[in-house]
Parts: C-alpha cells; sequence; structure tokens
C-alpha cells in the first residue's frame, strides 16, 4: 500500500514537472498548472513536499504588500545563508504554491531548501497551511478591494483565522498593530502560536486624511466604534473602542524612525525585544513599504537570524517588478507600480507627489476581469494632489480605460492641456518617455493586466526577462 | 453689474452613503459650476447634522452598504424625509443613486417577503433578487428634452425596482439591466428629481445631465436656465469607451 503512495506521488511530481517544462518552453508565464495537476493525481503531495524543508515553511498574507514582504524576507534568508524556496512569481494560490515546490524536488521528489517562503492569496491560506503546517504567518493589513463589502472583507478575516490552528506548535504568527482587522486575529488565538506585533511610533508619521466610508471603522471585537489618536494612513494608527476596551497592542517591533529619499528609498530605524535601535537602509521607497520592510525583519528575527544578516538582507532588496521596480530604459529610467485599490493608489501618489515633480507621469487603467470591471474606485483616490504639487509636466493616461482616468484627472483640478490620452500602451510608454529628461525618470501605475502588457512591451525590447526566469 | 450666480449643493451622508465613487458626482456638480463662473459651495450633511434642507439648490445622495443604509434609516425617516418631500416637491433637483434611489420609493421587499418602509417620495418599490445584476450599462433618456441622450454607467444591485404610475422612467436599456432586467427601464424621475441605478460616477461621462441638474437649480433660483457650453471632449472619450465595454457583454 505504501509502494502505491509512492507511485502515485512520483506520477503525480512527474505530471506537474512535465506541464512545468511545456509551459515554460512555450513562453507562457502561467504558473499554477503544475501544482494543479500534482494535486490532482495525489491530494497529499504538496504536504509530502514541504514537510521536507528544515526549518518549515513561512506564510505571507493581507490585502497589500504580500509580494514585497515575501521579497524583502527572501533576501534577509538568504543574506542569512539559508535555501529558500519562493513562489517569486507570485502565482499565490494553492496550484501556485504547490508549483512551487514541485519546480524545486528532484526528481524522486526531495526537496534540499531549508524554509519556504510563500506568498498566500488570503482565502487560500486555510488550505495551503492545513497542508504545510507553518512556522510562521505574517499577515501585513486588511485592506478593502475596490468592489468588497465590508461583510467579505469580515470573511477574509475569518479565512485567515481558520488557518491559524494548522500553524505548528511553538510557531509564530506576525501581525500589524496598527491595523486593528489584522489585530483581530491575534486575540484567542490557539495556545500553541506566539504572536509578534509590528508598528510605527507617531513621530514617524501622520495623516490628516479623512476616514474614506470604505475605512470607517467599527471595532472588529465588538461592533462599536472605534476612536483614533493617531493614523498613519488609511485605517491604519492608534485606536481604541470605546465600548469594549479593544484597543492597539504595543508593537514588539517599532519603526522609530524613517527619512525618506522619494523614489529612491529610505533610511529606517527599528527597534525590537532586546534589540538596539538599529538602521536599516532600503531601496524600497514610501511608507507603505517601510510597513513591508518592517513586517519582513519582525518575522526574520523572531525566526532567529541576527542584526547583521537583517541589515545586509534589508540593503540587497531591490523592488520587484510592478512594485516600484526601476528598470532602465536608454538614458532613463521607469519606475512600475501595481495600483489596485483606492489605498494602495493613494499611498503611491503620495510617494510620487513628495519627489520634486521632475519625473513624467503614466498611469494605465484596465477594466478586465483581473482589474475589476467597474472603474469608480478612481473616484475614491486623491488625484487632487497631482494637481496640487506637480509642475507642468504632461501627466499621460493609457488603457482601456484612458479616458475614464483623463476624466477623473481632469475634475481633481489638473489643468486639461497636460492630460494627454493614449489607450495605446505602448505608444504612451513612448510619448511620455518623449518628455522625460536625460538622465530622468517616469513613473508608470498601472492596474493588473496593463502591468503584464508593460512588462510584455519591456521585455520585446529586451528590458526586463519574462518573469518565470527572474 | 452682473448678478452673481450662487448654487448651494448638498451631499447628504457623505461619510456613509458613498459606495463606488459616488462623490465624485458631487465634484462634477462643483466643478461644472465653477468652471461657468457659477459659484458652488457643497456642504455634507449626516446623521448629527440638523441643516435645514431647503437652504439647497441640489441634493445629492448616493448608495450604501446594508450596515450603513440601516445606520441612516432611523434619521433619515425621521429628521430629513419631511424636509427632502418638501423640497422635492418645491422642484428642487434632487439626484439618487443605487441605495439611495431605493430608498426614495414605496418599500423595499426582501428575500423573505417582509416590506421595509421607504421614503414614499417616489411611485416605485423595489424586490430583492437573487441574481446581482453587474456590469456596464447604455441607455437612452429624453429628459433633457432636446432628443434622444445617450447615458453610460456601471450597476452593480440585487434589488429589482418596478416604477409606479406617478413617475416617468428617466431612461431606457440598449445593453444592460436596468431597473429589474425586466421592462427595459432604466431609473427614476419625479419633478426634478432623479433615481438611478448608474455608478461610474455618472454625472462626469454624462455632462448633459450634470448641466441639466444645474439649470433646473438656476431656473427655480433665478429664473433662467441657460448656461454657457463647457469643452466636454474628453467626457465624450469617456462616454464612448463606456458604452463600447457594454456593447461587449
Amino acid at each position: 500500500m505504501r509502494l502505491v503512495n509512492w507511485l502515485r506521488f512520483l506520477v503525480a511530481l512527474w505530471l506537474g514537472k512535465l506541464a512545468g517544462f511545456a509551459s515554460r518552453t512555450l513562453g507562457r508565464g502561467g504558473s499554477s498548472l503544475p501544482g494543479k495537476l500534482c494535486l490532482l493525481v495525489d491530494s497529499g503531495s504538496l504536504k509530502r513536499l514541504s514537510g521536507q524543508l528544515k526549518h518549515g515553511s513561512v506564510l505571507v498574507t493581507g490585502t497589500n504588500g504580500k509580494t514585497t514582504t515575501s521579497r524583502v524576507m527572501e533576501d534577509i534568508f538568504r543574506a542569512a545563508g539559508r535555501y529558500v524556496i519562493h513562489n517569486r512569481s507570485g502565482a499565490n494560490l494553492l496550484g501556485g504554491v504547490t508549483s512551487t515546490f514541485v519546480d524545486a524536488a528532484s526528481l524522486f521528489g526531495r526537496v534540499e531548501a531549508d524554509i519556504g517562503l510563500l506568498e498566500t492569496d488570503e482565502a487560500s491560506i486555510p488550505r495551503v497551511a492545513q497542508e504545510v503546517n507553518p512556522a510562521a504567518l505574517v499577515v501585513t493589513n486588511f485592506f478593502r478591494d475596490q468592489l468588497d463589502r465590508f461583510g467579505e472583507l469580515a470573511h477574509t478575516v475569518e479565512l485567515v483565522r481558520s488557518g491559524l490552528p494548522s500553524v505548528r506548535p511553538g510557531g509564530i504568527l506576525v501581525l500589524n498593530a496598527d491595523d486593528p482587522l489584522a489585530v483581530s486575529l491575534g486575540r484567542a488565538i490557539p495556545p500553541h502560536i506566539n504572536v509578534v506585533y509590528f508598528g510605527l511610533d507617531p513621530n514617524v508619521c501622520s495623516s490628516n486624511e479623512e476616514l474614506s466610508p470604505s475605512d470607517a471603522f467599527v471595532c472588529p471585537s465588538c461592533g462599536g466604534g472605534l476612536e483614533y489618536t493617531h493614523r498613519f494612513y488609511s485605517h491604519l494608527g492608534i485606536y481604541r473602542c470605546l465600548s469594549c476596551g479593544f484597543s492597539r497592542p504595543q508593537p514588539d517591533f517599532r519603526l522609530t524612525a524613517m527619512e525618506s529619499e522619494g523614489m529612491s528609498g529610505s533610511t529606517l530605524e527599528v527597534v525590537g525585544p532586546e534589540v538596539h535601535p538599529f538602521t536599516l537602509r532600503t531601496a524600497l521607497p514610501g511608507l507603505y513599504n517601510a510597513y513591508n520592510v518592517l513586517a519582513g525583519v519582525a518575522a526574520a528575527w523572531s525566526l532567529g537570524v541576527c542584526e547583521e544578516e537583517i541589515r545586509y538582507g534589508v540593503q540587497n532588496s531591490v523592488p520587484s517588478f510592478g512594485r516600484m521596480e526601476r528598470v532602465s530604459v536608454g538614458d532613463k529610467w521607469l519606475n512600475i507600480a501595481l495600483v489596485k485599490n483606492p489605498t494602495g493608489f493613494n499611498a503611491v501618489l503620495e510617494t510620487v507627489a513628495s519627489g520634486d515633480g521632475s519625473e513624467g507621469l503614466m498611469l494605465c487603467i484596465n477594466d478586465n476581469y483581473a482589474d475589476g470591471t467597474d472603474v469608480s474606485w478612481l473616484w475614491d483616490v486623491n488625484f487632487e494632489i497631482l494637481a496640487a504639487v506637480r509642475g507642468a509636466k504632461p501627466i499621460v493616461t493609457s488603457g482601456i480605460r484612458a479616458a475614464d482616468m483623463a476624466v477623473r484627472l481632469k475634475y481633481a483640478g489638473v489643468d486639461p492641456s497636460r492630460i494627454k490620452v493614449e489607450p495605446d500602451l505602448e505608444k504612451a510608454l513612448d510619448m511620455a518617455l518623449s518628455w522625460v529628461e536625460t538622465g530622468g525618470g517616469l513613473v508608470a501605475l498601472p492596474t493588473y493586466t496593463a502591468m503584464l502588457q508593460l512588462r510584455e512591451v519591456l521585455r520585446r525590447r529586451g528590458l526586463v526577462r519574462h518573469f518565470r526566469e527572474d | 453689474m452682473r448678478l452673481q450666480l450662487t448654487l448651494e449643493i448638498c451631499h447628504l451622508y457623505p461619510d456613509l452613503m458613498n459606495l463606488y465613487g459616488d462623490r465624485g458626482n458631487v465634484i462634477a456638480l462643483w466643478r461644472r459650476c465653477i468652471w461657468r463662473g457659477i459659484e458652488a459651495r457643497v456642504t455634507g450633511v449626516s446623521l448629527s447634522s440638523s441643516s435645514d434642507l431647503s437652504q439647497f439648490d441640489i441634493l445629492f445622495l448616493g448608495g450604501g452598504q446594508d450596515r450603513e443604509q440601516k445606520a441612516i434609516c432611523y434619521d433619515f425617516a425621521r429628521v430629513k424625509a419631511p424636509q427632502i418631500r418638501k423640497a422635492v416637491e418645491d422642484g428642487t433637483p434632487f439626484l439618487a443613486i443605487c441605495g439611495g434611489y431605493q430608498l426614495l420609493g414605496e418599500y423595499y421587499q426582501t428575500g423573505s417577503g417582509e416590506k421595509l418602509p421607504g421614503l414614499g417620495i417616489m411611485d416605485l418599490y423595489t424586490v430583492a433578487g437573487r441574481k446581482r445584476l453587474i456590469g456596464n450599462v447604455v441607455a437612452q433618456s429624453d429628459l433633457a428634452g432636446s432628443g434622444p441622450a445617450r447615458l453610460v454607467g456601471f450597476e452593480n444591485h440585487s434589488g429589482k425596482t418596478y416604477l409606479g404610475r406617478g413617475v416617468k422612467p428617466l431612461a431606457r436599456v440598449l445593453s444592460g439591466y436596468g431597473n429589474n432586467g425586466e421592462d427595459g427601464l432604466e431609473g427614476a424621475v419625479y419633478k426634478n428629481a432623479v433615481g438611478t441605478y448608474l455608478h461610474g460616477a455618472l454625472l462626469p461621462k454624462n455632462p448633459w445631465l450634470a448641466d441639466w441638474l444645474i439649470s433646473q437649480a438656476l431656473k427655480r433660483k433665478y429664473g433662467r436656465a441657460e448656461i454657457a457650453p463647457l469643452d466636454d471632449t474628453l467626457e465624450l472619450m469617456a462616454q464612448e469607451s463606456a458604452a463600447r465595454r457594454a456593447a461587449k457583454r
């Protein structure tokens, strides 16, 4: 009987490897098929593969920052000399996670790596956690995506919660202390898990923007009203419920200072338990990336990585494609940041607007299924900031809904003569680059499918590799 | 000396009823006044506010989630409804979207047959449907009285709304579901009050409707409805791209 199971596992693995080989040969990026096939033949294959990792797996989940946080952690673990496997391609459902292991395993199903770093979609947490029994689960934040209703966000939190019993004994749960919804996961946890919180000190930054109704927050514990004494951005801040006493926990890892260098990154000061303040230099720009770095640092430290290795790893971490990655285009550069919801869009716009305004700007809005078919969320983004801060450089709008984006800019107070509409992404890119001075840069903010198209244009021009190889 | 025209715009429950970028409608009304030299002020009126609604020239109410719609229910029905009813009867332009539109009707019938009373300002009722009606919509409206005008937007609702004799439809659906997916009608008009399921935001992409609301307000306040034309090149491009997407569904 054992032999039959073993043979079934091998057949599953080989089938997956074959599918992986075929899709690579065909130049397809799709990377969940091998895992799906493998699981179809042997539903226990992910357990068998991931069970061999010396230090187990780390799952990274949350609405925004999954990809960047797991990249930062990968760089830290590499600096610490650990052999890491990581679903870098961003395929983060059960099939994609399994593909990563299928790819890393030997022909006889051996996995040599020390640690598995798995960016995991929130809805896939219950299944993935059940299979891999993670050593750590990192939750970046919970924001409402464009079309989600509150009920769905609460549901998302519950999905993640149902993965907690699968965390291995002695494992850790790393949570954003500034996000009440993430913190609600740390209440009433199974006794075998330790919670580690990370958060910002109030002097790092503060936001006066009005709480948008999408985030107008009620206490996740009792449904009463939350009172904020300080806000960092959106609903992240220092809060307390007036009815039940639910409040922001004291973070174990604190960002005590941040010096932003605009689009080129920041210098961060971090304090942890039994750790003196130490400074980190990161090429990842913006406040939202400071959160991502902090999450990665808190998780890596809690898993036994030392300060030197963390500093070295963070220093070497560069933005990944579509996450403020910098690409050279001739004698100019291009920064690309994926936009998928008002909170993320606002955070990126703030970083762009904090620069000297010398960069060009291109906004690429598609309304395919993966982008969200309803573009009305653009009206919840504060483009008014662009009218106030940026100089006279044209702003190019592109993608299927380029005209909707242009109208939004016009009504945000941007002079219509500065708005250039070019639905074709490649033409828009060339047009936008033509207005950038030598040595200068262009910031492109695409929705998901626009980002893939943009990447394809750059790949054809030999500027980036296909994402399977990167 | 020329008379300085001023319009007071009221955004009802801006903190609670603002789903799907509804505030874009208020931005559109405000900008299109400013661009014409009409002074415009936007005032948010929410739960705790005791503002006198008769001082406003245009009223706007967006859509909300169930939880938020419940939160405003008491305040809306007891405090603001009588004032809104009076304003509408008095010819004040009023735009209500999605959940706000449903609230203006006689009742909302839930899946279990229970009838939740509405404000009864418009002769219409809504029945909970099983399927969510989602997607781009193209419709045709005669509201402005200068021939059929195109109306585009995005709908996302499960309630199905049926019109009574006391209201006229806002438009006829060319592509999409509209009020209920059955009778081909979209929205409702009573005096100068307009209810519709279309967001997107609606007014920036349908500048003619924004201008209709503005000119009705001017006519009521100053007795003159003419307004200067604006360059709507970008707006009409956006309308065209929405219509193209609707045709594909």
